[in-house]
């Protein structure tokens, strides 16, 4: 589950960072501007059927943080 | 002079009005009534679409519930509608997305709202012939369609494409006397721009040289003067009302 989120956002946001974990800032990565926050938004709901507003998503920080916001909102 | 001066007057007028339950084409609707026009206003939302009737002022004003991209209810549609001086297309939708993330179904969805559907109406109010002599087609395009923002591909698209067809109609009509120009607005908050989160607003706002978004009202004046006589001698062209953001 973890793994195969990790690689879809990595994906999503065309990254090959190896660095990149669930606890990761994402806000803080390089490759961070607001088409990867588009991207995400997307890639949830393509993936995971999620519908998540940008407002909801500007408090989202970690990974970890995207993916418990899946699971409650499933 | 008994009747007081004002060339934008839209008394004796009647026109119609998509998107009027919301934002920028409600605005149209209400300041065009001040300005004495007679409403048909059309919207998917019946409840906003009556608060939006409600608001008008004057008598004689119609409500009429309707999704432009059921295209084959728009014959029967238009046939109920009264003769026309001015339409007004302001319906319209907006899709942010990443183009590795476009579907065909996203981009049809874009572009049956902003662009096809306007143009099965205006067909077939020309070939019912409920747009009178001296009418006027007013489409609320964008800045967008010729500035880019991050996202926004399928949206700029369809208002690159409303501009071309309003110049394409604005030349077959003109021997009917019947003019097609479009508004191009920048930013102005209403239901459509909650695809942007409020961060980003503050930070855009923060560009516009004349230092803050526009209201719907601001858009709605422009929509007078070209639905107005005051404007008789104008078609086919585009009028930015954007405080000043495509100076950049
Ligand atoms: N706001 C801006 O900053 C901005 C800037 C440039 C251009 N524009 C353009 O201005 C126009 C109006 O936008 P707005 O900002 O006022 O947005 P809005 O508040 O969301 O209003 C959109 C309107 O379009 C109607 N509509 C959408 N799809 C429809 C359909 N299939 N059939 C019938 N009606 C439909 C909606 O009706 P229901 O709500 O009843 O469904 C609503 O009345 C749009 O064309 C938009 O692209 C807006």
């Amino acid at each position: 589950m973890e793994q195969k989120f990790i690689t879809l956002f990595k994906e999503a946001i065309d990254s090959e960072n190896d660095q990149i974990s669930m606890d990761t800032r994402f806000r803080e990565l390089d490759e961070w501007d607001s088409l990867a926050a588009l991207s995400i938004i997307a890639m949830l709901d393509e993936e995971y059927d999620i519908i998540i507003d940008g407002n909801k998503f500007q408090k989202l920080e970690t990974l970890s943080e995207i993916l418990n916001y899946i699971s409650e909102n499933k | 002079m008994n009747k007081e001066y004002n060339p934008f007057s839209l008394e004796g007028k009647t026109i119609l009005v998509t998107g009027a339950s919301s934002g920028i084409g409600k605005s149209i609707a209400i300041e065009c009534s001040k300005m004495k026009a007679k409403l048909c206003v059309i919207g998917r939302d019946i409840v906003r679409l009556n608060e939006t009737l409600s608001e008008l002022e004057g008598e004689g004003h119609r409500a009429l519930q309707f999704d432009i991209n059921e295209n084959e209810k728009i014959k029967s549609f238009i046939s109920e509608l009264p003769e026309l001086n001015g339409v007004v297309h302001a319906a319209g939708i907006i899709k942010r997305l990443p183009l590795k993330f476009i579907s065909k179904e996203d981009f049809n969805e874009i572009l049956d709202t902003n662009l096809v559907s306007a143009s099965q109406v205006t067909r077939e109010l020309h070939k019912q012939k409920k747009l009178k002599t001296g009418s006027s087609i007013v489409f609320i395009s964008s800045i967008a369609s010729d500035f880019a923002s991050i996202g926004n591909i399928m949206y700029m698209a369809s208002k690159g494409a409303v501009n071309s067809f309003s110049k394409g109609i604005a030349f077959e009509f003109a021997k009917s006397n019947i003019r097609s120009n479009v508004i191009q607005p920048g930013m102005v908050v209403t239901n459509l721009t909650k695809v942007i989160n409020d961060k980003e607003i503050e930070e855009d706002i923060k560009r516009y040289p004349l230092g803050r978004y526009g209201t719907t009202q601001e858009i709605a004046y422009a929509a007078i003067y070209l639905l107005s006589d005051a404007s008789a001698w104008v078609t086919g062209s585009k009028i930015v009302v954007d405080g000043g953001i495509t100076l950049r």
